[in-house]
Parts: structure tokens; sequence; C-alpha cells
């Protein structure tokens, strides 16, 4: 006999108690510490700080602790948590120009003032499973260099001085916020640049690489790529003057792209930007293709259809926020939803047979 | 109590969504663009409702949540208890003693009052979206009232089909004016939304709009004078209690296909089998 369902509120608590006990896992292995994710699982930290759209390496390590892993779920606890923060002003942008760089190269050119600093990359690693490790992962002491006093110039602007590379119009204008107005389309630059930054980085990339492959191809070369330290600076109205709060680590890539010019621009190299908190350069490179993907429109080149040059498809689609709770929805009860389409199909299916029947007689 | 505001959300970003609501009030049926917020329940699992409720919320409000017209679906609970958490509000299953209510895909059944807010959760709230993907193509279709892709899906429906092949989220027209997506309740909810006593309300957080119909607010489903909308529902009585108008889940009951129907509207059915009303197999439920 049918007994009506009861009982989802122990139902729930159960599984997440059963939850908690498979996050720990076996309790003979030591537990892992925050620290430990912060310092041996950097690259997956500046993931969720990036997509999480808030800078805390703590909270990231905590965030990926309690989702045991599962880096979207991970940035959905930052974003969930960072929306409960008070806001208390914005700071200077950033002078990209004065980082203290861990990593910078350039494809354009062979050598540029600044030089080529390969840093911690696992480029020119062969991919190879190395068994030690699983033993000990004590390394020796890296070799240390003296670390560069003055600013490492821009690559692009080298090209810049000879006016062979579009120049970007500056604004002063407070870019548009995602998070707290809601998306209006079309959007300006800054707008887009907001949703790439914190968008999904498996999109982002599938993105960029469908212009490489010809979806609105672009011809990018990484110009130039930086990864270190910034200051971020505010201005206290009470001081009337800007100190620095802290630092940040960010990647910028500046794609130099090749352009014959079009109906509305002459022939000259364009750029494609990304900026992305943190050592996440796959994602800062893919940002730089898919943001010059989608200048279509204010460099004057057709539109090819392609799904990289529609905004409202990049932007729309590029959350995994949105698009993971969306996605996974559809395991809640639709049983009323469901019992409609089954009457509909029974009475859709009665009146076919009837016809079907009328056409035998 | 907990370290949030009253309802999570702080008291400015409530502010934001009553102003959307308002809006929304005055213009019934329209789309109000919000800054929804990232709450701490995935998108597409009711933040917009959620959001929503939280804006209209006030300490002496009594609340209640349902998933499918009923009031213990696992949503529907994490819900409740979100706001028993964050709002400290009481809460309740039965209809009529509730001020709000906030819902996914259904209408209780008992008629509501002018002293009670309905919410609804909204997935898609555009009724356009299917047959334009591009929203700033739908804003501006609505906005022409140009609503002619509308008619023809629904013309070849009847051509394909013999009639209108949609069972859930039937489109409506408010006022005459605007078409709205009335979320996905099955078409047999449809026309409790016309001239409905309550206030409507209507929210979709991962797209970001809240829409709403003010009290007595006339909602027609879209039809044909020749193939004019019926309500439908299973052609059966509820077996727990004989209920004849009432929506109706089909639930599998053995291995052999063997079937009852039963009221979606657990609280309707409960007080209908607490007068004393009787389904055909709604005795040894009540034993049991």
């Amino acid at each position: 006999m049918y007994v009506a369902v009861k009982g989802g509120e122990r139902a729930i608590e159960n599984a997440h108690s059963w939850l908690a006990e498979e996050r720990r896992g076996d309790p003979a292995v030591a537990e892992l510490t925050i620290d430990q994710i912060r310092e041996q699982m950097k690259l997956a930290v500046n993931r969720v700080m990036a997509e999480g759209s808030l800078y805390d390496p703590d909270l990231a390590a905590l965030a990926i602790k309690q989702a045991r892993g599962d880096l979207i779920e991970a940035i959905f606890l930052i974003r969930a948590y960072r929306t409960t923060l008070p806001r208390f002003g914005a700071t200077r942008a950033i002078d990209t120009g004065d980082m203290a760089c861990i990593r910078r190269i350039s494809a354009t050119f062979k050598d540029a003032p600044g030089g080529q600093v390969l840093g911690p990359t696992f480029d020119y690693t062969h991919r190879l499973l190395d068994f030690k490790l699983a033993a000990d992962g004590e390394v020796p002491p890296a070799p240390q260099a003296a670390p560069r006093q003055e600013p490492t110039p821009h690559i692009t602007g080298f090209l810049n001085r000879e006016g062979l590379i579009q120049a970007e119009a500056a604004s002063d204008e407070t870019p548009p916020d995602l998070t707290r107005e809601p998306m209006e389309l079309p959007g300006s630059r800054a707008l887009r640049l907001q949703a790439l930054t914190r968008g999904d980085e498996g999109f982002v990339l599938g993105m960029a690489y469908s212009t490489q492959r010809g979806y609105a191809r672009n011809h990018a070369f990484v110009g130039e790529l930086r990864i270190g330290t910034v200051a971020v600076e505010m201005d206290i109205p009470e001081l009337g003057f800007a100190i620095e709060i802290g630092e940040i680590e960010v990647t910028e890539c500046e794609t130099v792209n090749q352009f014959t010019g079009s109906k509305t621009e002459p022939p000259q190299f364009t750029r494609g930007y990304g900026l992305v908190f943190g050592q996440t350069e796959r994602k800062a490179i893919s940002m730089a293709l898919v943001d010059r993907a989608l200048r279509w429109r204010e460099l004057g080149e057709d539109d090819m259809g392609a799904p990289a040059q529609d905004e409202e498809f990049v932007l729309y689609h590029s959350d995994n926020i949105q698009a993971t709770g969306f996605l996974e929805h559809i395991k809640l009860p639709h049983y009323v939803d469901f019992q409609s389409e089954l009457e509909l199909v029974r009475r859709l299916r009665r009146e076919a047979e009837g016809a079907q029947q009328e056409a035998a007689e | 109590m907990s370290d949030y505001n009253f309802a999570y959300l702080d008291e400015q970003t409530k502010r934001m969504i009553r102003r959307a609501i308002l809006k929304g009030l005055a213009i019934p049926g329209y789309q109000v663009p919000f800054a929804s917020r990232e709450m701490p329940m995935p998108y597409g699992w009711g933040t917009g409702g959620v959001q929503v409720s939280a804006a209209t919320l006030t300490p002496e409000d009594r609340l209640k949540v349902i998933d499918q017209g009923a009031d213990d679906t696992t949503n529907a609970v994490s819900i409740r208890k979100f706001f028993e958490r964050t709002a400290g509000v009481e809460t309740t299953e039965e209809t009529a003693q509730a001020s709000v209510i906030q819902t996914r895909h259904r209408i209780p059944e008992e008629p509501l009052t002018e002293d009670q807010v309905l919410v609804y959760q909204v997935p898609i709230p555009e009724p356009l979206r299917f047959l334009e993907p591009s929203e700033i193509e739908t804003r501006k279709m609505h906005a022409l009232e140009d609503y002619g892709l509308m008619h023809v899906k629904l013309y070849e429906d009847i051509a394909r089909h013999g009639q209108i092949a949609t069972a859930y989220a039937y489109p409506v027209k408010v006022e005459g004016r605007y078409v709205m997506d009335p979320s996905p309740i099955p078409k047999f909810d449809n026309p409790k939304m016309s001239g409905m006593a309550a206030i409507q309300l209507f929210g979709a957080g991962r797209e970001q709009r809240i829409y709403a119909l003010p009290p007595y607010t006339q909602v027609v489903s879209l039809d044909f004078r020749d193939y004019p909308f019926e309500a439908s529902k299973a052609d059966a009585p509820c077996d727990l209690c004989g209920a004849e108008d009432s929506y109706l889940d089909e639930v599998i009951v053995d291995d052999a296909g063997g079937r009852m129907f039963v009221c979606s509207d657990t609280d309707y059915c409960r007080a209908r089998r607490a007068a004393g009303h009787v389904g055909a197999q709604g005795k040894t439920e009540d034993a049991a």
C-alpha cells in the first residue's frame, strides 16, 4: 500500500552526515590542512579564487577541502560567501607594468627589455609520472638570481611606438559590475572581460580553441604573458592619498593579432586581453583569444556567425555556477510536469491510433 | 539567532529587490531585470523565489514552502529550513494559515486570499525563449507586442497534433498586454492565476528577472476560438481522499504496473481526509 513520501527532512540530515564522513575519508589517514592545500594545490586555489571572484587563498583552500576537491563546488562556496561581504569601496586600477614578475615571456620577440623569464612552468617538463614523488616530495632549493629592480615594460608598448598596433581607447569611466547590476546586452568590453575572467576555465578554453580551429579565426600570437605580484592601492578619503592595502598575484596575457584592415580600420595589429587572479595562464590566454573574437563589431570585421563572436552566447553560458545549478536542478522532482506530459502523450497516442484505424477502414 | 541579516540578504539588496517587485506589480507581466545575488543554494533550485521571499518576509509572517504541491519534498524542506534558520519566521504546512507561500510547479488547490502572497520559482522567465534564443530579440518582441511567433507555434501544434501540445508552462497573456510564462505549473493551474485575490510574484534568479501579478489581474491562457484552452488532469479521483477537483500525481505501486492517483497538493489531501473524505484506497492509509 502506498504511503505518502514523508521524512524528507531526516533523509537530508542523514545524507549530510554521510557526506561529511566521505569528505574526511579513512580516519587512519592524516587529515588535510588548509595550509597544505594552499601551498601544494596552489593552481587549484588560484582557479577557485579567479572563478569565485574573491582573492583569498586561505578561504579558497578551505572551500576546496569542504568541496572534496570539486573545484566548481568550491567556487560556488566562495561565490555564496562573497555575496555576504560588505563593499567598502574600490581600489585604484592595478599597474601591471609595475608587476614583480615570476614569469614573463613573449612569443613575438626573441628578446626584449626585461628578458624572457620562464619561471615556474610545466611547459618544458616531460609529462612522465614521477614515482619518486609518491614516496618523497622534498626537493633541493632552486637556483636563485637577483630580482630585477626596474619595471618591466609591456611588449605591446614597443609596437605601439611604431603605431603598428591598434591603440586602446583610454577611459576613466567606472566599469560596470555584473555582480551588482543585471547584465544588459549589448555589453561594453569591460563587462565582457569581467564575465570572461570569472567564467569557467573549460568553457573559455573551448571557445578560444574554436577560434583557433577556424570559427572566427583571429591569428593570435602571445605578445606577452606575465605572471607576478602587483600592489593594490586604495584612496582613503580621510587621508587624502592612496595607501597600499595588499598584494595580489595575477596573470596577464596580451595577444597580438594579425589584422589586414577592414572597412573602418587600417591594416595594423590588434590585441586581445586576458587578466586573471593567480597563476592561471591557460585561462588568461583563452580569455585574450575570446576577447579578441568578441571585438569583431568594434573593428569592423565580418560576423562569421561563430559561437565565440556571439556576445550573448558567450556571456550567458560562461558562468559555471549558473550552468551547473541549472543543469543539476533537473535532479529535483519534476513529477507534476511529467504527469501533465504523460497525459498529453497518452492522449496524442490515442488520437494517432484512432486516425490510423480510420485510415485502415 | 544567526550571524546573518534577517532573511539572509542585506537591507540594501532587499531594497533593490523590493523596487523590482513594485515595478513588476505596476507593469503586470513585464519582466523586470534585477541584480540577482549568488545565494547559498544552486541556481535553478529556487534562488529567484528565495530572493523574492527574503525581500517580502517580515518577522510576523508565516511561511509555507511547497515543491510539486508537497511540503515534504526535499527542496521544499531545504528552503523552509533556510528561512527558519535565517529569518526565524514561523512556518506552516496549512495553506490557509500561511501569509507567504513559496512554490515550485504548483498553485495550491485552496483559493488564496487578499492577505496572502504567492511566490513562484521560475527557471526560464521568457515565454518566447524556445522560439527565439536571443534575449536582445525577445525583449524587442515584448516591447513591440510582437507575439506572432508564439501564435504560429500554437497553430503548428494544432496542425501537427490536432491540439496545442503544451502541458505545463502554458503561456498566458496578462491584462491583454504581455505574454508571460506562468512558470512550469501544469496547465490545470492556469485558470487559478486569473482574478486571484493574492499577490503573485515570480522570481528567476539565474536569469535575473522578477515579474508580478497584482490581485485580481486578468490572466488568459493563449488559445484559438475554435481550439479553446482546456485545463486538464488525470481522469480519476484521488485514491486517498476521493477529490475529483484536484491535480493528481500518478504513483507506481508495484512491479506489475499497478498505479494509483493521489492529490499533488498534500495539504489539501490531508485536510480532506481529516474532514472525513475517503478515497478508494484511503482506509488502509489512515490505519498505517
